[in-house]
């Protein structure tokens, strides 16, 4: 999973019946110090997150997966709200 | 699977049940002269690594929400090993 920051959402009436009622949400990826970090990518979401908030989202097929047994058409999903990060590189 | 270092926990209280009970680190894979590869990611831990320890990393589903016993979840990154060594030159 990655690290990111809610920044936005996207609104698409026309769309796949298999997105039908999923928000979309922008995510700026982040490092574990809160840096931007790459670029931003639409994903789909399980937790019910807002703007501003830091995430973390599962990629690829397992981001489908969130939402099983619905199949869900989608490659980013944020499945969880960050609380805390304790970092400490030596 | 990638070489990586464990430099950090995550906690979340709002997360998919697929989580729920599995200890979320933050995970910066290494090239192997050890710099840094790329950003560091969010691991499920499945050997009960801890911050500092050197570990093997995998970023492709099927392994990762298996090593937990998870199938079929949005889990797609694991921490599969805790290294001791690595020896190239008899590699």
């Amino acid at each position: 999973m990655q690290l990111g920051r809610v920044v936005g959402r996207v609104w698409a009436t026309v769309k796949n019946e298999n997105l039908t009622g999923h928000r979309l949400l922008i995510v700026q990826p982040v490092t574990p110090e809160l840096r931007d970090t790459g670029r931003r990518v639409v994903c789909t979401d399980w937790t019910g997150a807002g703007a501003g908030e830091v995430v973390y989202w599962s990629r690829a097929r397992e981001a489908s997966f969130a939402f099983s047994p619905d199949e869900v058409v989608t490659d980013a999903t944020i499945v969880g709200i960050v609380d805390e990060l304790h970092v400490r590189r030596s | 699977m990638l070489i990586a270092r464990v430099v950090g926990e995550l906690t979340a209280t709002r997360k998919h049940p697929a989580h729920e009970g599995q200890k979320l680190l933050l995970v910066q894979p290494l090239q192997l002269d050890g710099a840094n590869r790329g950003d560091a990611v969010v691991a499920v831990d499945s050997v009960g690594a801890g911050v500092g320890d050197r570990v093997l990393l995998t970023q492709e589903g099927f392994s990762a929400f298996s090593s937990i016993g998870q199938m079929l979840t949005p889990v797609d990154a694991a921490v599969l090993g805790i290294i001791d060594e690595v020896d190239l030159e008899s590699a």
